[in-house]
């Protein structure tokens, strides 16, 4: 008797959960509309925010709503993705170029003397907040890696012998991240190229070309060679240094042969047949020769270059 | 000499304060009630303190070294103070192995899963001593006779045993120790607990070096004279005096030495006056409605938990704020 | 029962080496660097240009807008050029190298040491003339003066609070000034009670100067409506809330300004320099500067022209020391850690400190403890701890639900520690995150 009152009861109870249960579902349901879901399913998952909205839910929602996709793109899905979403939402993928974080500082331990000692925490933003930094350059990478903090792809890493962040391409997924998190503006997001090709002004120094080569052998002195040797005005000198406008560089290389401090990198080419140095890295390798000599800091700019192009010649030969 | 100036932000002095002094202030607070433990249990105290200690600094090391893979930090005196807190809430008759168990138990499961000093939930000692507790309620429950004549008595696991206070008052007993022996600590109990004079002094020598705030531990105490001292009013054959409350068991240890643990006790004043009254009011439910007769322990364990909680929501009183 | 601020505080060494030390006067060195950048605000605008020859007090930079100041030449020379200069800031800014010549004065400035007590300008003359002169809080703030001065329509000041705190360790800067300028600072407090229009001016004095508070108790004595009020000892008085809270115990609310409790604070330097820019008409281009450490041989308080670079007064004091580890500008507290002995001294340099080597180099930082030493010691009553935990894990929401833009940055919180944390520096980087936060917000 007493065991047939207990399941009597509580099933009782159980069926007015029940009910309960199912009243408040349809009661309090939340319309949502269900192609959001379905986009979301096909997004990585990564909430990273490369695309600009908040997380992979903010995007489907924004992707749904949107009467185009011409402007949309996860960065870390790329064009598949995109691909995907136009055929749930049967609109037109947009094509984008795939991009890659680039680091715009060569001033690697050897080529950046130290002028004082930080000891403060190991932190981009709270040292930059500080001071200009522990070399003779306010401009260029700290190297306390906030940027390798803000990568969720493990795909930037500071290199322990040059004291730099180095972007590892294959995983790169181009949220920006990294761009975002460096209070230096150092990292910049970068056409990826045909074949990983890619040229760039690898310094961000706005000093006058004097000061900046004093504070860094391998900063961009703001010469203005580059600018006149590129046949598609590509290139832009602005407050001592270059920029070179990836839209309109067509990959030709002349700027990389005239530059005196190897500040304009070149990534990923087949190495040369003639003339210059080959590969950017061995760029960044001569400039600690040319200040082992001792070269006396050129005061103008026009003897800064045959200077530096000597140098070079030296190694090559 | 240019080359080698520091720069870093402000500020460019520090007190000097650190974690290992605090500690190490606690441990001499401590030695006031670990003189009068080795005057009334003599070599069982000792035997029984020094195996705490060790196990716990030993456990903590190859803890550290060996499954956290980091350097060890043994040096900053925490894990010696668990061990001596952890002694001080057994029995000084307890068998050397019980000890290892329940120094396993404070420094492995108490603190070093979360993450070690710092990161901890609950107060490690007090998780030592309830596992072992639990587990060996006999051997955790048997006391040592005490006898004012004796001093430093060469007695360990062979000592004659007896019962305590509040396990009297639990039973219904009658007769109890005066007030004068409660507050000497001619009494029996674990070893760390029976002086409250003792406990007081440490008490005393903490707030001089300014080690903790007296809210904590007043606040315990009051909280508990006021809540038995009401049930005494309202039935004094059934309900023992609060005097015997304060000063007996382990309430005076446990309200100034480990509801006081920085890491697991809230950070406002606020906070830390209602933490303290959570654990003087279950103290006193304990004792005098609960099974077991000794409630501190469950008290400030179930408190500790409420402290993430109190500190999400008790904040400080803020500049300009009414 | 001395009064002081009720929230929180510290008490740091005091190690005020150079106190009892007379004002001694530098000579302008060789080269001046003047930055044009040495108050809160727009940068000034420069009016000279490479070889313009210019005297003690020529104007060299315009105001660059409302909260901005003048910049006036501390010698006679001419300006070598205009250029990028690393300041007291860690970063290049534009300022003025002027090749000193001689020491030639503008006429209008007078240079005699007698007191001149009459004053007959309105209030907005005066506030005028300290605009023109370019004073600026002189505490370390380097708010301009003239802004204070103005409060925003419907706000009304019924007390003037003149800030001789001077509650950072080692620096006696003001308290020097007084013990040597104490009328013509009681002057200038007058001059500024006109011009803001109060007729109640108290001087907080903290207890470890009582040759100061006695000095100027006595001299006060003969001014109407200026106090002198001992406080006790206890950093960071000087803060300008935590000084009106002692003061008045009136709390100035979160996000408000001074003038909402109707009180005006104004550094005891600045209210010197106001005497000279009314009374002498000369505008602010030398102050007193603490020169000390421990290892320095003679730790001073000079008078010092600014733009002078910090190692001439350091030589003045007896060398840089062997193990020089950090020169900061200003106090130990609050001050900055300079990168080079070349940095010129500005308006808000109230000292050089060096710290040896030992002294230097900060301690490995350990889990927190949740010890609430911070809590206890925080002087706005804030919880240090959760605002680094909210700024590490970038939780900007309960960063300011807690409050992280009322920080003062003061630094107990740091100095108090057991833990070593890093607290401020954290914090620092939260509250300006937050402050943006808001602004974006509000616009």
């Amino acid at each position: 008797m007493m065991i047939l009152i207990a399941i009597i009861s509580l099933g009782v109870i159980g069926i007015i959960g029940a009910l309960l249960l199912y009243w408040a579902s349809k009661k309090f349901e939340v319309h949502e509309d269900p192609r959001i879901g379905q986009v979301q399913s096909v997004l990585p998952g990564a909430n990273c925010g490369g695309c600009g909205y908040p997380g992979c839910a903010g995007f489907a929602g924004a992707c749904v709503k949107a009467d185009s996709l011409e402007g949309m793109l996860c960065p870390v899905g790329g064009a598949p993705v995109m691909a995907k979403i136009a055929t749930i939402l049967g609109k037109e993928a947009a094509a984008a170029e795939p991009k890659v974080a680039v680091v715009r500082c060569n001033g690697t331990c050897q080529a950046r003397p130290k002028t004082n000692k930080y000891d403060g925490v190991k932190s981009c933003a709270i040292a930059s907040a500080l001071y200009g930094g522990e070399t003779g350059c306010t401009f260029g990478c700290l190297g306390y890696g906030d940027c390798v903090k803000a990568c969720n792809f493990d795909a930037i890493h500071i290199n322990p012998e040059t004291g730099l962040p180095e972007v590892d391409e294959d995983k790169c997924t181009a949220c920006g991240a990294c761009a975002k998190a460096c209070p230096k503006n150092v990292i910049e997001l970068r056409k990826k190229g045909p074949k990983s090709r890619r040229i760039f002004v690898s310094c961000v120094n706005k000093d006058k070309g004097a000061v900046a080569r004093k504070a860094c052998a391998n900063a961009c002195i703001g010469c203005g060679k580059c600018a006149k040797e590129c046949p598609f005005e590509a290139i832009t000198v602005e407050n001592n240094v270059a920029y070179i406008d990836y839209t309109k560089c067509r990959m030709c290389r002349k700027c990389v042969a005239v530059c005196p401090t190897g500040a304009i990198h070149e990534l990923n080419f087949p190495p040369r047949k003639e003339a210059a140095p080959a590969a950017p890295k061995s760029a960044a390798d001569v400039q600690p020769v040319a200040s082992a000599t001792k070269a006396p800091v050129a005061e103008t700019k026009n003897e800064v270059v045959p200077q530096a192009t000597e140098v070079k010649e030296e190694t090559k030969k | 000499m240019e080359n080698s100036l520091y720069v870093s932000p402000s500020p460019h002095i520090h007190s000097g304060d650190s974690i290992s002094k605090n500690m190490y202030g606690v441990l001499i607070a401590l030695i006031p009630a670990f003189l009068v433990s080795l005057y009334y249990f003599g070599l069982g105290a000792l035997i029984v303190t020094l195996i705490s200690v060790v196990s716990c600094v030993l456990f903590e090391y190859l803890i550290q070294k060996f499954l956290m893979k980091k350097e060890p930090t043994i040096c900053d005196g925490s894990a010696i103070l668990t061990g001596v807190l952890l002694a001080f809430n057994l029995p000084s008759n307890l068998p050397f192995w019980i000890i290892m168990i329940g120094a396993l138990a404070a420094i492995g499961i108490g603190k070093m899963t979360f993450g070690g000093l710092g990161n901890n939930i609950f107060n490690p000692a007090l998780v030592g001593r309830v596992f072992l507790l639990i587990s060996f309620p006999a051997q955790m429950t048997t006391w040592p006779l005490v006898d004012a004549t004796s001093a430093f008595p060469l007695t360990y696991t062979d000592a004659q045993t007896g019962a305590t206070v509040l396990s009297l008052l639990n039973e219904g007993v009658a007769e109890l120790p005066s007030h004068m022996d409660l507050l000497a600590g001619c009494r029996g109990g674990s070893l760390g607990e029976v002086s409250a004079i003792a406990l007081l002094l440490g008490f005393a020598y903490m707030l001089w070096k300014k080690i903790i705030t007296w809210h904590v531990p007043v606040t315990i105490i009051v909280t508990v004279f006021a809540f038995t001292g009401i049930m005494h009013l309202v039935n004094p054959a059934e309900y023992a005096s609060p005097f015997i409350h304060v000063l007996s068991g382990g309430l005076m240890l446990g309200a100034i030495f480990m509801a006081t643990d920085y890491v697991t006790s809230p950070m406002t004043k606020k906070g830390q006056i209602l933490y303290a009254v959570g654990i003087g009011l279950l103290t006193a439910i304990i004792r005098l409605f609960g099974s077991y007769p000794e409630g501190m322990s469950f008290a400030i364990l179930i408190m500790n938990a409420l402290t993430p909680l109190i500190n999400a929501y008790v904040k400080p009183k803020h500049f300009g704020e009414k | 029962m001395l009064r002081t601020f009720r929230i929180g505080g510290i008490h740091p060494p005091e190690n005020k080496l150079s106190a009892g030390k007379k004002i001694t006067a530098l000579a302008a060195p060789k080269q001046v660097i003047i930055p044009l950048s040495q108050h809160i605000g727009a940068p000034a605008q420069a009016v000279v240009k490479k070889g313009d020859l210019v005297k003690v007090g020529t104007l060299l930079a315009k105001a660059g807008g409302f909260v901005s100041a003048n910049i006036h030449s501390s010698v006679s020379g001419k300006v070598n050029k205009i250029d990028n200069a690393l300041d007291a800031s860690g970063y290049k800014r534009p300022a003025v190298f002027i090749d000193v010549e001689g020491d030639d004065w503008e006429e209008s400035i007078d240079r005699s040491e007698t007191l001149v007590k009459e004053c007959t300008l309105s209030s907005k003359e005066i506030i005028d003339k300290i605009a023109a002169a370019g004073i600026v809080g002189m505490g370390g703030a380097t708010f301009p003066t003239q802004v204070k001065l103005l409060p925003p329509p419907g706000n009304k000041a019924d007390i003037l609070i003149i800030n001789a705190v001077e509650c950072e360790p080692y620096l006696t800067a003001d308290h020097s000034l007084m013990m040597e300028k104490g009328e013509e600072i009681l002057v200038g407090v007058s001059i500024l009670m006109k011009a803001a229009n109060v007729n109640k001016a108290v001087i907080g004095i903290e207890n470890n100067k009582p040759d100061a508070i006695a000095h100027m108790t006595k001299l006060a004595a003969s001014y109407q409506g200026i106090e002198v009020m001992p406080l006790k000892v206890k950093y960071p008085q000087g803060g300008e809330k935590q000084l009106i809270d002692a003061v008045t115990s009136r709390q100035v609310k979160s996000g408000a300004l001074p003038i909402s409790v109707g009180a005006i604070v104004q550094n005891v330097g600045t209210v010197f320099a106001v005497y000279q820019a009314v009374q002498k008409n000369k505008p602010l281009f030398e102050r007193v500067v603490t020169v000390t450490g421990k290892a320095v041989a003679n730790p001073s308080n000079f008078l010092v022209r600014i733009g002078t670079p910090i190692n001439v007064l350091i030589e003045a004091a007896g060398g840089i020391p062997e193990n020089t580890g950090k020169i900061i500008g200003g106090g130990p507290m609050m001050g900055k850690a300079l990168i080079s002995p070349e940095v010129p001294v500005g308006k808000g340099s109230s000292g050089v400190l060096l710290l040896t080597k030992e002294e230097s180099v900060r301690k490995p930082m350990h889990d927190c403890i949740r010890c609430a030493k911070c809590v206890n010691v925080c002087p706005m009553g804030l919880n240090p701890a959760f605002l680094m935990r909210s700024t590490v894990y970038k939780n900007w929401e309960m960063a300011e639900a807690d409050h992280i833009q009322d920080c003062i940055e003061c630094g107990s919180c740091s100095f108090t520690c057991p833990a070593n944390r890093p607290l401020l520096d954290q914090i620092r980087v939260g509250k300006s995150k937050v402050m943006g936060i808001i602004r974006s917000r509000k616009s």
